[in-house]
């Protein structure tokens, strides 16, 4: 308390002022650091070691160091410390494995003082006493750390960090006898200054090096660490293990990193490599940088606060040869810049949004959210800290449920569980394929594999359908009004969009639209389309014969619009499935009436397979025999892209498959892949993996087949000495016994092995079935319960 | 140094370990015989290395434990054992570091596919004619599927890999001569284009293949039976051992080996101790002034060039090699001729464990950590022996060969007193560091011999590792110093 007061005098007797300001050095810096009035500043480097004065304007060279005709390598820098107590004294850490301290008060031009060569190998870091004014230490490559006492020519004792490098020693700020050591191995040692034969502490703080530490100015037991696996830790050390209380991940090793004077929780750090950005971190947000100075143009190699309780100046060397002082008004504060809200899509059509809690609780206010509806908002709060200067940090999380009954996916769940890709005749497929579509409700989709099967069959196989049909019926059909691939392609179009619809109209219904007047073009467009030739009623009726909820639903939606403000941008509008009014007269006609009876809507529903077949017939006609099969491919390949531009790479995928070289070659390769990988994605999101590797093993794609030789490696432990299986067999190298026994009839497994994830205990998959059923605990006897599913 | 001979066990050893190895031997007779039409091989070399008697190196597999783990993990990997793992078989824990790293580059998830990986392979020992190198990768490319007609040459490859060409070349042979321009027109060349992450994967494969074929020249690695010049189909002849006497350990390698004299050079490794101890002990009261280090450094770096490597014996590579490369004519020595002036690249300013790591780390995730501790391994690796002599400290030598490997390439230690070299590396040590490292391909049995020769087969193998690894950090540091300054 005493000396903060002191200072604070100091302080307000010299006020720092100035700006951010450059100069151009002559040669990359390696370090830097300021003299205690912070009036002052030493760059050294291995060719260059100056001093400049800060003034209001501009850097001013005070003083070159580096004299002599030929510098020796005593020059060549790789750390400099101004003593903080003795104004004129200065120390350099050389790479030549020499420690120089330097008099400024020296008349003569060379103001090299006293040349310590004790170590070996170079010195990494130098480091005065805070309050001893003659007791310097160093810490070299070669892993000893040095005590000089500057008043004799030999160090007063030697530290061993037992040959690993030293990278950085510091001085507590607080505790007179301790400073702390780390090293290229990822060790951090504690050393009292009077027991040189052992270290008090270590503890293993970074994987790889550490290349920096810090003790914090005012708390006595905080240290950060810097490494090169890119992390900057805070260690609390005044507990009896060293306590990571705070992680900050950056993108690049550390270098340096240097507390924030007068603000508890900040840190600036510089990186070794690639990334040349200061940042000023607070360590308690340790995902976004609190401020970024992004003038340098190659890697920062020295940070310091100008003043040791002044949290607004810093200044940085650089290996791009300039020195700069960066005010902290100036800085860029990425948390500006970063979107404060979040959008995500839960597997089964959730939605969460996360957003600034004004924003959010304006609109809330507003209304309540209407009983029965399942969407509600959760809000989370984090209390803001008043004495931090942060924009404001609470916001809200709304989570938006999908209506049970309508779980849209459900479709895309059974699809890919029932369809056929492979094992048998192509016809055969397609049929089945079709079945299911039907089954599902979705004629667009069912009707597609039945006009593959017969564009792509031989036409000596096609069964002739019955004559049990309505020509006259099916002849509103749109599809029949000519057997023309365009039309059909539109037509699935639309029919692919409105099943997009089920996915999408709710969230288009909670865009906080000027939406009125969309909603009432959207309804003219339908309309319009409508009128036609009642295409659209067609579709309609179809894809969302099995959605009643969904709709009902979507009316109270429309009520309730204003209420959810969703920035639209995040969705692409589509104008053409806002909710149509027509669509729910439809529905209700239809829950209403038998789907099978009934004018329009009777075409709608009554695309049975017999149908399906009828419309063969019709269309035989009109499908000359001798057109080839691939005079159909580029209808084809239009048609899966349009599927799979619709989101339904499912259906582009599933034909691909089954049309096998008969569709390949038209479509490229990449385009290929793409559609695999999607498909792939989505049924590993359902945890479909059967069917996700049955397609992969169908595709012909290279780079999708090679996805089932990729992570093949099962890594297991031994189960008696519980220790890894490095050998190959069956006996584990280290306790000597048979690894994999099987619990039932103890012998060992070879082939298919099932194991409880509970006990681990297992055996042949047939001997576990068969017990299991039988009984429920484990066959090893351990009492637990197993489950075999 | 390891040296682990157990001369009573030998033959019973040595026949099982040849049997176990070359299975065909057994039958080989018979199957004859019966002349079945079917051509039997014999392996033309006798084990696995031409300069190292067999026995010594197939005793170790059998006498240690680990070893022979390894040698079964490596043989499940590949499907083979091939002689440099044989061979590097004396140093098991760097076999495994070393194995590890290059089935990580081969076969695990990088940004090159399997043919490329493969084909930079063939580019790079094709660079130093290391035509057992080349062989073993060409099959390997075929079988991962590489297009045979790449194999006609570099002009036949894709343009991408066209454009490797002269970053191979440079990286080889001058690499201080690399400059982020070289860099720039691989990264910038329209659809022919490498990204970073590609480009960081060859430069570690070509640096590791080019240290590789040092290796295999350095310890005169014979062809493998199933590759060119490995094997003959004409019946044993009267002059030759057929493959059952070899098994029954009557090589004729085995003779000379022990006669090599000793007499005239009695008492090297004594010399070689006492001035190690020496410089221990003067380091601190004849220090040398900062210009005397520094003319040190330089004179050592132009001696470096100065050693005449070529015997005038050149090899010709058996098979057409020198297809996969152009500009045959490129190599170190045009350099040492002219006497060109080499940069110095101080370590300080860029270093592997600093700079080095994190870029490599950065761009090819766990390649940077594999790598540095094979590096780690390399260097540290000491069994405190050294031939006869028991508890040495052995770090000053091997820190002087490291450190003159380095400054052949033009890298400099602020903290090294290269004074050290010439106190501990005499002249055919220095013969055979240069020619191994520089123009591996001419390197001798002779040279092999000459330099140490009353150290164990084992520490010569581990000089060759130090080599190898240290010409593999010259090679990155300054590929990798290049892609930085690209970058910034």
């Amino acid at each position: 308390m005493e000396k903060m007061s002191r200072v604070t005098t100091a302080l307000s007797s010299n006020t720092i002022s100035g700006r951010t300001m450059f100069c151009h050095l002559d040669a990359p810096a390696n370090a830097i650091s300021v003299c205690r009035d912070a009036t002052q500043v030493v760059v050294a480097g291995r060719n260059i070691f100056k001093i400049y004065g800060l003034e209001e304007e501009q850097f001013v060279e005070k003083l070159n160091l580096r004299v002599g005709r030929k510098p020796s390598l005593n020059f060549s820098c790789a750390d400099v410390m101004w003593h903080q107590m003795e104004e004129n004294l200065l120390a350099t850490a050389a790479t030549n494995g020499a420690v120089v301290t330097w008099n400024l008060g020296k008349p003569s031009r060379n103001k090299q003082d006293q040349l310590f060569t004790e170590h070996k190998r170079t010195v990494n870091k130098v480091c005065f006493h805070p309050t001893e004014v003659y007791m310097l230490l160093s810490g070299s490559q070669d892993g000893f750390m040095k005590c000089f006492d500057l008043r004799k020519k030999e160090s007063v004792s030697t530290f061993s960090g037992q040959s690993e490098s030293v990278r950085d020693v510091q001085f507590s700020m607080k505790d007179y006898f301790t400073f702390a050591a780390s090293f290229e191995n990822g060790n951090v040692q504690l050393w009292d200054i009077r027991r040189p034969d052992r270290y008090e502490r270590m503890f293993t703080a970074h994987t790889g090096p550490v290349f920096c530490c810090d003790w914090h100015p005012d708390d006595r037991g905080w240290l950060a660490t810097g490494g090169r696996d890119k992390m900057v830790k805070v260690w609390d050390m005044t507990t009896n293990r060293a306590k990571e209380i705070y992680c900050v991940q950056t993108i690049a090793s550390v270098a340096r990193v240097k507390w924030r004077p007068e603000r508890k929780f900040h840190l600036a750090t510089c990186s070794m490599m690639v990334d040349h950005n200061i940042y000023v971190w607070d360590i308690r947000r340790p995902f976004i940088p609190f401020a970024t100075f992004e003038e340098h143009k190659d890697v920062t190699t020295g940070i310091v606060w100008r003043h040791q309780h002044d949290p607004h100046f810093l200044l940085s060397g650089s290996k791009d040869s300039t020195l700069y002082q960066h005010m902290f008004k100036d800085a860029t504060r990425p948390v500006d810049k970063a979107n404060p809200e979040g959008l995500c899509f839960g597997l089964l059509g959730d939605l969460a949004f996360a957003a600034k809690e004004s924003l959010i609780s304006s609109d809330a206010n507003r209304k309540p959210y209407p009983g029965g509806d399942r969407r509600y908002p959760i809000f989370f709060f984090k209390k803001p800290d008043p004495t931090e200067q942060f924009a404001h940090v609470s916001s809200a999380l709304s989570v938006f449920e999908t209506d049970l009954d309508s779980n849209r996916m459900d479709w895309f769940v059974k699809t890919a569980q029932l369809y056929l890709l492979s094992g048998k005749p192509f016809a055969e497929l397609c049929d089945h394929n079709a079945k299911v579509a039907q089954e599902l409700k979705r004629p667009q989709v069912s009707t597609t594999w039945t006009m593959l099967r017969i564009m792509f069959s031989d036409p000596a196989n096609l069964t002739t359908p019955g004559p049990n049909h309505n020509l006259s019926k099916l002849g509103t059909l749109p599809l029949m009004n000519s057997f023309s691939m365009k039309e059909m392609g539109s037509g699935m179009g639309t029919e692919s969009r409105l099943e997009r619809s089920k996915g999408d109209s709710r969230q288009d219904n909670i865009h906080l639209e000027p939406g009125n007047s969309h909603i009432s073009n959207n309804n003219e467009e339908n309309e319009e389309t409508e009128g036609s030739d009642g295409q659209a009623e067609y579709m309609f009726g179809d894809a969302e014969l099995d959605d009643d909820d969904l709709y009902s639903v979507e009316h109270d939606n429309q009520t309730e619009e204003q209420e959810y403000a969703l920035p639209q941008e995040a969705f692409q509008l589509r104008h053409e499935i806002m909710d149509n009014p027509s669509a729910p007269e439809h529905l209700q006609q239809d829950k209403a009436d038998s789907p099978h009876v009934s004018g329009n809507e009777a075409e709608v529903t009554c695309l049975t397979p017999i149908e399906s077949f009828s419309l063969i017939s019709i269309s035989q006609p009109l499908y000359s025999p001798h057109l080839p099969a691939s005079f159909f491919c580029p209808i084809v390949r239009e048609m899966l892209s349009y599927y799979a531009e619709q989101g339904d790479v499912q259906m582009a995928v599933s034909v691909l498959i089954v049309l096998g070289d008969r569709i390949r070659k038209e479509i490229d390769d990449l385009t290929q892949e793409h559609w695999y990988m999607s498909y792939i994605d989505l049924l590993q999101r359902f945890e479909l993996w059967n069917v996700s590797n049955e397609v992969i093993k169908l595709s012909t794609c290279s780079a999708i087949t090679c996805l089932n030789q990729t992570s093949t490696t099962l890594h297991i432990n031994c189960s008696n000495c519980k220790r890894p299986m490095s050998n190959k067999g069956w006996i584990c190298d280290r306790c000597h016994q048979c690894a994999s026994v099987c619990a039932v009839c103890h012998h060992v497994v070879k082939g298919l092995f099932v194991w409880c994830q509970g006990c681990s205990h297992g055996g042949h998959l047939e001997h576990m079935m068969n017990w299991l059923k039988s009984s429920a605990h484990c066959p090893a006897g351990c009492g637990h319960l197993c489950e075999y599913t | 140094m390891r040296h682990a001979v157990a001369p009573a066990e030998t033959v019973e050893n040595n026949s099982f370990a040849v049997t176990d190895l070359l299975k065909i031997c057994t039958h080989c007779e018979r199957i004859s015989k019966k002349d079945l039409g079917v051509r039997i091989p014999r392996p033309l070399g006798n084990g696995p290395s031409r300069f190292i008697p067999e026995k010594e190196i197939l005793q170790v597999s059998k006498v240690d434990a680990r070893t022979q783990s390894i040698f079964e993990d490596a043989f499940a990997a590949l499907g083979r054992l091939d002689n440099i793992s044989l061979v590097m078989g004396f140093h098991p824990q760097y076999l495994e570091s070393f194995l590890r790293t290059q089935h990580y580059l081969l076969q695990m998830d990088g940004p090159l596919s399997l043919h490329y990986r493969h084909y930079i392979g063939i580019m790079a020992a094709a660079r130093h004619q290391c035509s057992y190198l080349v062989n073993l990768h060409v099959n390997d490319f075929l079988q991962v599927g590489g297009d045979p007609k790449w194999l006609n040459g570099l002009d036949e490859a894709p343009q991408k890999l066209q454009q490797l060409g002269e970053l191979n070349k440079i990286l080889a042979h001058r690499p201080w001569l690399l400059t982020k321009e070289h860099i720039e027109r691989l990264l910038k060349a329209e659809e022919h284009s490498w990204s970073l992450a590609e480009l960081i994967h060859a430069v570690v494969l070509l640096t590791h293949y080019h240290s590789l074929a040092s290796f295999t020249f350095g310890c005169g690695i014979t062809p493998e039976i199933h590759c060119n010049g490995g094997h003959t189909f004409r019946p044993p002849s009267l002059s030759q051992y057929c493959m059952c006497d070899i098994a029954n350990g009557n090589g004729h390698a085995n003779h000379h080996d022990d006669l090599l004299g000793n007499q005239d050079m009695c008492g090297e490794v004594e010399v070689l101790m006492e001035r190690m101890k020496q410089l221990q002990e003067c380091r601190d009261d004849e220090e040398a002034s900062q210009e005397e280090m520094a003319t040190r450094f330089e004179r050592e770096k132009t001696e470096s060039m100065l050693v005449v490597t070529a015997e005038d014996e050149e090899c010709v590579p058996s098979r057409d090699i020198s297809r996969h490369f152009e500009d045959p004519s490129y190599g170190y020595k045009d350099f040492s001729r002219r006497g060109e002036h080499v940069p110095t690249f101080r370590v300080q300013d860029y270093s592997w464990e600093d700079h080095g790591f994190s870029l490599v780390n950065r761009l090819y995730p766990d390649v940077g950590q594999m790598l540095d501790e094979k590096f780690q391994m390399a260097y540290n690796l000491t069994y405190n022996t050294m031939a006869t002599h028991k508890d040495v400290d052995t770090s000053m030598l091997r820190r002087a060969i490291w450190n003159y490997i380095h400054c052949m390439f033009g890298i400099r230690y602020d903290d090294y007193d290269y004074g050290e070299i010439n106190q501990l590396l005499d002249r055919s040590f220095k013969i055979y560091i240069k020619t191994m490292v520089c123009s591996p391909e001419k390197t001798t049995k002779r040279m092999y011999e000459s330099f140490w020769r009353q150290f164990q087969h084992s520490e010569k193998v581990h000089v060759n590792l130090l080599l190898m690894e240290a010409r593999m950090q010259a090679e990155l540091l300054y590929a990798l110093r290049a892609i930085t300054r690209y970058m910034t």
